[in-house]
C-alpha cells in the first residue's frame, strides 16, 4: 500500500497518495489549474509553465504538473504572483498568435481562448515579429496551421507514445521552433513522414493548429452535438463521438473509449463521409423489366413476403437462404436468426465471417 | 388578403400580398443574413446584408424592404449575392477590433456568424480604425463604440418607448456613431438602463456590465421568466452557467412591453446567485442604494414600519 | 480473442501470424508498438514485409500456405529442448503424445525447406516464445483463408497449450476479427448450425427452448448451408435469397460464378445502404439506415458489447434494419414488433446465457465483455483461466497441407489478397467518404522488382493478372513488400474485382476460401 501525504492547497487540506503531483492533488480537490502541455496519458515535460503555483519556500513558481506533493506542503494556486505569471505567459503566446477567433474552427473549444478570457488577457501586450508559415492542407484529412501552434508538444508525444509512429518533433530553436515531420516534410509525404493519418495529434491539440479538414467551416463548436457511438469498420470496437449539426454528421472526434481511449485510425476518424453520400439508397426499389423502379415500403415489403412465402410453399423452407451481416447490430442479427428459424423454418443462415 | 406567388431559388412560394421577400424566403426555409432588420420594426434597409438577386432588377435588392410580387424570380445565394455580402463583411471588419478572443459576445455575434458562414477571415481593406474610449459610465451597460456596426437597431428600439429616445446617430461618414444627445456618455444621458438596446445589439458593442468575463455565451443556458412587477408582463432570461444564475437579461421586447430597470433588478434579487449591486441615478450620479429603494418599495416599507409601531 | 485488446501492450512476446495489423487493425497495432516500446519481443509470420514485420525482431517470411509446418517446427524445437510447460500440459490438456509424435519430424531443417524460414530463426523464435513470461499469438485471415485454415488455427492453439501461454492475462490465442460486428453476428446465431450463444441446433433441448420462446411448433434441426454453399446452390436447391448488408459479388471468390449463380435465383432481395454490386442483381432492394441512424449494439473482437447510438434520422425513406426485418416477418404472417432495440436485447438475454446480464441500461454506463450471465456479473476479461470450454484442452496433431493451387509453368506466380489501411472490405463505404478514396484512389498490384524487371514492367504500368478463372487489370507497384514470385492486392476496389481471379477452393471444415494463395500469371498490358 502506498503511503499518503497531506498538503494544503488554497487553504484546503488535501490527502493524496505519495507520488501524486500538485496538479493532480488540486484537481482532486476540485481546484482549477490551467494546463497546455499536460496530458494525463502522456509523459510530462513541464514545458508550458501555465500551471505554475506558489509554494512558500520554493525558489520560484514551480510547475504543478511536475511537482510532487509532499507532506505539509502549502500551495497557492491563485496568488497575485501566480496570476501575473500566467497572464504574462498568455500575453507572450498571444504576441505571436493570429487574431483569428472570428473564423477559427477551434473557437469555443480552445484552451488559449479559454484562459485568455478567464484571465482577461488581451492580444496586444507585446509587439513583435509574427510567424507567417504557409498552411499545410495538401492532404484530405488534416490541416496544419503552424502559425497557431503554441509548441505544447502534445501532438509529438501522442504520436510517439500512443500511436507509436514518431512522425513529428520539434525542429530549430527559439522563435523558429516548429513542430514538423523529418526534413520539413508534410504529413502527406508519407515516405518521409511515416504518417498514417490517424489524426490522434488533432485530438490533443489545445488550439487551432491542427484541425480535421472536413470539419472546417461546417459548424462552430457550440453548435455541435456529440453522440458517442461505436465505429462501423473493423472488429476492434473503437468508440468515438459523431459530431452532429442540424441533423447532419459533420465530423468524428475522439471520446474516451473502453478499448481505444482517444486513439482512432484513419478510417474511424475520417471515414464517415459515406453517411450523407448522394449514392445512399433512400427508397425501396423493385426491378421491372430489368430496370429498378422506385416503390413504396408497402409494395416492396408485401412483394418480398409474397415471394419468400411462395418459395417456401413450393420448394420448402430450405429453398430459402438468408445472409445476415457482420455490419449490422446484434439485435438485427438476432432478428435475422429468428426470421430464418422461426418464421421461414430453415437453418440456411450465415454471414461473411469467413471473408 | 390576396396572395402572390414568386420563385425563390427555383422553388415556387406563395405568400400574402405585402409580405417582404425576406419573410417569404425565410418562411420557405431559406437563410438570409441580416444585421439591421428588426422583426418588430421592419423596413429599415440600412445594412444591405440581406441583398438578393431579383431577375430584371437594376441592382441587388435589400430583401427586408422589397415586397414580394407575382412572378418575381429571386436568388438568395447567387454568386453576385454572396460576393456582395462578403464585401459588406470585409468593409465592416476593416474597422472592427479582432477581439473575439475575449469579447463577451463571442459565440452569439451576427458579425462572427456571417464571417464564418461566408468564410471572410479578415478584411482585405486596410484603413483607419476607430479608437473610441469604452463607455462604462453606466453601472449596468457597457458601450464599446469601436465594435458598433451602425445597424441602428439600438436607436430604433430605444425610440419605440415614447419617453426614452436616448440615443441616435451623430456625425457623418467615417465619424458616424451612435450617441446620446450632445455625445455624452450613458450615465449623463437620459438613459434609464432598461437594456432594450443590449437585447437587440447584433455584435459586442452593447453588453451587460455585470456579466462581463463571467461566461462565454455558449456556456450559458437561458431560461425565460416573466416579470410580475406591473401588468406589462415583460419577458426576461435567467442566465445559467451550470446550476448558478449569473444574471438576468432582457428578452424580446414586443409591443407594450417596455422592459425596465426596476423589473430586471427585481428578478436579479429573486433569482441571481450573486445579484448586481443596485445603483440609481441621484443628482446625475449613479450611487449605490438599498434594494428597497431600487425596487421602489421604500414608501411601502415605511408604512409597514409605522403600522407595526 | 481469449484475451482483451488492452492486455496485448503488457505481453512479453508477441507472435503474429497472417495479420497485417498496422494496416487492418491499427488500434491493435498501437498496442503491439506499445509492448515493443516496453521491451517485448515481436515475431511476425508473414510472406510480406508489412509495417509490423519491419518493426519486428524476427520476420518469419514464409512461403504462402506453409504455416502448419512452421508452427509444428516451433513446437518441435520447444519439445526437443524441453522448454514446454509440463505442468500445464499434464493438468490442462490431453493427446499430447500424439501431438509430440506428429511434430517429431518437423525439425528446423525440414521446416526450413518447406517454409523458406532459416532454421536458426525458427529455433530462436521457439525459445523466445516458450521462455517469455507472457507470450501471446495474434492472427487473422492469413491463417484462416487457406484450404487448411482450420488446421492452421489448431497449430496455433497447439503451440499455446504446449507452453501454457493461454488462460492468463496478456497470454493466449487471439484472432483479430475484421468486421465491426462479425463477433456479434456469430454470437447471435447468424450461423447455419447454432442458435444465439453457440447453442447447437442439433440439441433437442435447445430447439424446444427456442421454439417455445418464439411461440412456434418447432424449429428445424437440419444443419443449414454456409454462405459459399448457399451461393453455389443458388438456382438449384436454393430458390430465393434475402441478403442483408453483404456484398458477395465482390467479397466471394470466383466472382463471375457468383454473379451467374445469384442471377439464376427465382427471387433475390438485398437490404443495404448503397446499391452494391450484389444489390444490382436483386429483384427488390430495401434501403437501410446506417450505423449513425439507429440504436443497438456491436460486439467487438474481444467479446466486448458496446452501444451504437442514433445520432441522426434515417436518410431519405430508409429504415433501420431491425424495423425492416419486423415488417417482413409480419407480412409473412409472423407478427414481429419491438419498441426499441433495447427490448430486442432483453429477449436475447433471456435466451442466450453469455448475454444474460447484458442490457442497454447497463451498457449506457460501461461496455461489458461476455460471458456476462447475470445482471450483477461484471463481464469476463479473458477466457479459459481455469478450464477450457470442453474441459481439457485437446492437442490436434496436424500435418502440413500444401495450397490447393500451386504455381506451375503456365501460372508461375502466387497471388495473395488482403486489405489496405485506407479502405475497408469491398469499399462500399470507404470509396464514398470524400477523404479516404481521395488519398488512396487507385489499387495497385504489389510486385517484386526482380519479377517486374523480368516482365519489363515499370512502377505504375498497367498489368493483367490472369488465373484459370478470370483476369483483372491494374497498375503495378514495384515493392520490396513482396518476395519474388508473390504478388499482392486488395479486394476493396470495385474497379479491380480481384475475386474474378481468386480460387474458390475451401477449407472443408470452416468453408473459408483460399484467398491467400492462387496461381496466376502477370502480363504487361501494352
Amino acid at each position: 500500500m502506498v503511503a499518503n501525504v497531506t498538503l494544503t492547497i488554497d487553504g484546503n487540506q488535501v490527502t493524496v497518495p505519495k507520488g501524486t503531483t500538485v496538479l493532480e492533488a488540486a484537481e482532486q480537490a476540485g481546484i482549477f489549474i490551467p494546463t497546455f502541455c499536460h496530458d494525463p496519458e502522456l509523459s510530462k515535460p513541464g514545458a508550458c509553465r501555465i500551471c505554475v503555483v506558489e509554494i512558500p519556500g520554493a525558489r520560484n513558481l514551480p510547475a504543478s504538473c511536475v511537482t510532487e506533493a509532499t507532506e505539509g506542503m502549502v500551495v497557492n494556486t491563485a496568488s497575485p504572483a501566480v496570476i501575473e505569471a500566467r497572464k504574462t505567459n498568455l500575453e507572450l503566446l498571444l504576441a505571436n498568435h493570429p487574431e483569428d477567433c472570428l473564423t477559427c474552427n477551434k473557437n469555443g473549444d480552445c484552451r488559449l481562448q479559454d484562459y485568455a478570457y478567464y484571465y482577461g488577457v488581451k492580444q496586444d501586450a507585446f509587439k513583435g515579429e509574427k510567424h507567417n508559415y504557409p498552411i499545410e492542407d495538401d492532404n484530405p484529412f488534416i490541416v496544419r496551421d503552424m502559425n497557431k501552434c503554441i509548441l505544447c508538444g502534445k501532438c509529438i508525444r501522442m504520436c510517439e507514445e500512443v500511436q507509436g509512429n514518431n512522425v513529428i518533433n520539434f525542429a530549430f530553436r527559439g522563435f523558429n521552433s516548429i513542430v514538423t515531420p523529418a526534413m520539413g516534410a508534410h504529413y502527406a509525404d508519407t515516405e518521409i513522414s511515416n504518417c498514417v493519418f490517424c489524426g490522434n495529434c488533432v485530438s490533443v491539440c489545445p488550439v487551432g493548429a491542427l484541425s480535421e479538414k472536413a470539419m472546417i467551416g461546417k459548424g462552430r463548436r457550440w453548435e455541435i452535438q456529440k453522440v458517442t457511438t461505436t465505429c462501423p469498420y473493423c472488429g476492434v470496437g473503437c468508440q468515438f463521438d459523431l459530431n452532429v449539426k442540424d441533423g447532419k454528421v459533420i465530423g468524428v472526434t475522439s471520446t474516451n473509449g473502453d478499448v481505444n481511449g482517444r486513439a482512432l485510425c484513419v478510417k474511424g476518424r475520417f471515414g464517415y463521409g459515406f453517411i450523407h453520400h448522394p449514392d445512399r439508397l433512400t427508397t425501396p426499389l423493385i426491378k421491372k423489366d430489368g430496370e429498378f423502379v422506385e416503390a413504396t415500403w408497402d409494395e416492396a415489403i408485401s412483394l418480398v413476403a409474397k415471394k419468400l412465402n411462395a418459395a417456401k410453399d413450393t420448394y420448402g423452407p430450405d429453398a430459402i437462404g438468408i445472409l445476415s451481416s457482420a455490419r449490422v447490430t446484434n439485435e438485427e442479427n438476432y432478428l435475422m436468426n429468428k426470421l430464418a428459424r422461426a418464421v421461414i423454418g430453415t437453418n440456411n443462415i450465415d454471414h461473411c465471417a469467413r471473408l | 388578403m390576396a396572395n402572390v406567388t414568386l420563385t425563390i431559388n427555383g422553388k415556387e412560394v406563395t405568400v400574402p400580398a405585402g409580405t417582404t421577400v425576406l419573410d417569404a424566403a425565410r418562411g420557405a426555409g431559406y437563410f438570409i443574413p441580416t444585421f439591421c432588420h428588426d422583426p418588430d420594426i421592419p423596413g429599415y434597409g440600412g445594412c444591405r446584408m440581406c441583398v438578393v438577386e431579383v431577375k430584371g432588377a437594376r441592382a441587388l435588392v435589400a430583401s427586408c424592404c422589397a415586397e414580394a410580387t407575382n412572378g418575381m424570380v429571386v436568388e438568395t445565394e447567387s454568386q453576385a449575392v454572396n460576393e456582395a455580402r462578403r464585401t459588406i463583411l470585409e468593409l465592416i471588419l476593416a474597422n472592427h477590433p479582432p477581439d473575439c478572443l475575449t469579447c463577451d459576445k463571442n459565440g452569439d455575434c451576427r458579425l462572427q456568424d456571417y464571417a464564418y458562414r461566408y468564410d471572410v477571415r479578415s478584411s482585405s481593406f486596410e484603413g483607419e480604425r476607430h479608437d473610441y474610449p469604452i463607455d462604462d459610465s453606466n453601472p449596468y451597460i457597457v458601450r464599446d463604440p469601436n465594435k458598433c456596426i451602425l445597424c441602428g437597431r439600438c436607436v430604433r428600439t430605444c425610440e419605440q418607448v415614447e419617453e426614452r429616445q436616448v440615443i441616435n446617430f451623430a456625425y457623418r461618414g467615417f465619424n458616424t456613431k451612435v450617441a446620446p444627445a450632445m455625445d455624452t456618455n450613458l450615465a449623463e444621458s437620459a438613459c434609464v438602463s432598461c437594456a432594450r438596446c443590449v437585447m437587440v445589439c447584433p455584435v459586442g458593442a452593447l453588453t451587460y456590465r455585470n456579466l462581463a468575463g463571467k461566461a462565454r455565451t455558449y456556456e450559458i443556458r437561458k431560461e425565460p421568466v416573466t416579470c410580475t412587477f406591473c401588468e406589462a408582463g415583460c419577458q426576461f432570461d435567467l442566465n445559467y452557467k451550470g446550476d448558478k444564475v449569473l444574471g438576468v437579461t432582457a428578452r424580446e421586447t414586443g409591443t407594450g412591453r417596455p422592459l425596465c430597470l426596476k423589473g430586471r433588478l427585481g428578478l436579479e434579487l429573486l433569482y441571481s446567485d450573486e445579484p448586481v449591486t443596485p445603483m440609481l441615478k441621484k443628482d446625475d450620479q449613479f450611487v449605490e442604494v438599498s434594494w428597497a429603494e431600487a425596487l421602489g418599495m421604500d414608501a411601502v416599507l415605511k408604512k409597514l414600519e409605522e403600522l407595526k409601531k | 480473442m481469449t484475451n482483451s485488446i488492452g492486455e496485448i501492450a503488457d505481453a512479453d512476446f508477441i507472435l503474429t501470424a497472417g495479420t497485417n495489423t498496422f494496416d487492418a487493425h491499427p488500434i491493435i497495432g498501437i498496442k503491439i508498438k506499445q509492448a515493443v516500446a516496453k521491451g517485448a519481443t515481436l515475431a511476425v509470420i508473414d510472406p510480406r514485409l508489412t509495417d509490423s514485420a519491419k518493426l519486428a525482431q524476427y520476420h518469419l517470411q514464409l512461403k504462402p500456405g506453409t504455416d502448419i509446418a512452421l508452427f509444428n517446427g516451433l513446437a518441435n524445437v520447444i519439445i526437443e529442448e524441453g522448454l514446454y510447460n509440463k505442468e500445464f500440459v499434464e493438468a490442462r490438456t490431453e493427446d499430447f503424445d500424439a501431438f509430440k509424435q506428429t511434430v517429431a519430424k518437423y525439425t528446423p531443417d525440414y521446416v526450413s525447406e518447406i517454409t523458406g524460414v532459416p532454421a536458426e530463426t525458427i529455433r530462436e523464435v521457439a525459445r523466445g516464445y516458450a521462455k517469455a513470461k507472457n507470450s501471446t499469438i495474434l492472427y487473422t485471415m492469413g491463417i484462416t483463408q487457406h484450404i487448411c485454415g482450420t488446421h492452421n488455427v489448431f497449430s496455433t492453439t497447439n503451440l499455446s497449450m504446449l507452453c501454457g501461454h493461454i488462460g492468463k492475462e496478456s497470454s493466449g490465442v487471439n484472432p483479430l476479427r475484421g468486421q465491426n460486428n462479425v463477433q456479434g453476428a456469430c454470437d447471435m446465431g447468424a450461423l447455419p448450425v447454432v442458435f444465439p450463444g453457440y447453442q447447437p441446433i442439433g440439441v433437442e433441448a435447445n430447439r424446444e427452448k427456442f421454439a417455445k420462446a418464439w411461440n412456434v411448433e418447432s424449429v428445424p434441426d437440419k444443419p443449414g448451408l454456409t454462405v459459399g454453399e448457399m451461393v453455389e446452390a443458388a438456382g438449384k436447391s436454393i430458390k430465393a435469397m434475402y441478403i442483408l448488408g453483404e456484398n458477395p459479388v465482390l467479397s466471394d471468390p470466383d466472382a463471375n460464378q457468383v454473379i451467374h449463380e445469384l442471377e439464376s435465383l427465382d427471387f433475390l432481395v438485398v437490404q443495404d445502404i448503397f446499391l452494391t454490386e450484389t444489390a444490382q442483381l436483386a429483384d427488390v432492394v430495401l434501403p437501410a439506415a446506417s450505423f449513425a441512424e439507429k440504436d443497438g449494439t456491436f460486439s467487438n473482437t474481444e467479446r466486448r458489447v458496446q452501444k451504437v447510438r442514433k445520432a441522426i434520422e434515417p436518410i431519405g425513406n430508409s429504415k433501420p434494419d431491425w424495423e425492416i426485418i419486423c415488417l417482413i416477418s409480419t407480412a409473412m404472417g409472423y407478427p414481429m414488433s419491438y419498441d426499441s432495440p433495447a427490448n430486442i436485447m432483453n429477449e436475447i438475454g433471456k435466451l442466450t446465457p453469455a448475454y444474460g446480464g447484458i442490457t442497454h441500461e447497463r451498457l449506457d454506463v460501461c461496455s461489458l465483455q461476455w460471458p456476462c450471465p447475470a445482471p450483477d456479473h461484471p463481464g469476463t476479461k479473458f477466457l479459459h483461466a481455469t478450464t477450457f470450454s470442453r474441459g481439457k484442452g485437446k492437442f490436434q496433431p496436424v500435418e502440413h497441407i500444401p495450397p490447393d493451387e500451386l504455381p506451375d509453368a503456365e501460372y508461375p506466380m502466387v497471388l495473395s489478397t488482403g486489405r489496405r489501411r485506407y479502405h475497408y472490405h469491398t469499399g462500399t463505404m470507404t470509396q464514398r467518404t470524400g477523404a479516404l478514396e481521395v488519398f488512396y484512389p487507385n489499387e495497385y498490384l504489389e510486385i517484386n522488382c526482380a519479377d517486374a524487371e523480368k516482365l519489363g514492367v515499370c512502377d505504375g504500368d498497367k498489368v493483367r493478372v490472369i488465373s484459370r478463372r478470370g483476369q483483372v487489370e491494374l497498375a503495378a507497384q514495384l515493392s520490396e513488400r513482396v518476395t519474388p514470385g508473390l504478388v499482392f492486392t486488395s479486394f476493396q476496389y470495385p474497379d479491380v474485382p480481384i475475386n474474378k481471379v481468386t480460387n474458390a477452393a475451401r477449407d472443408p471444415i470452416s468453408k473459408i476460401p483460399e484467398y491467400k494463395v492462387c496461381a496466376v500469371k502477370v502480363e504487361k498490358v501494352s
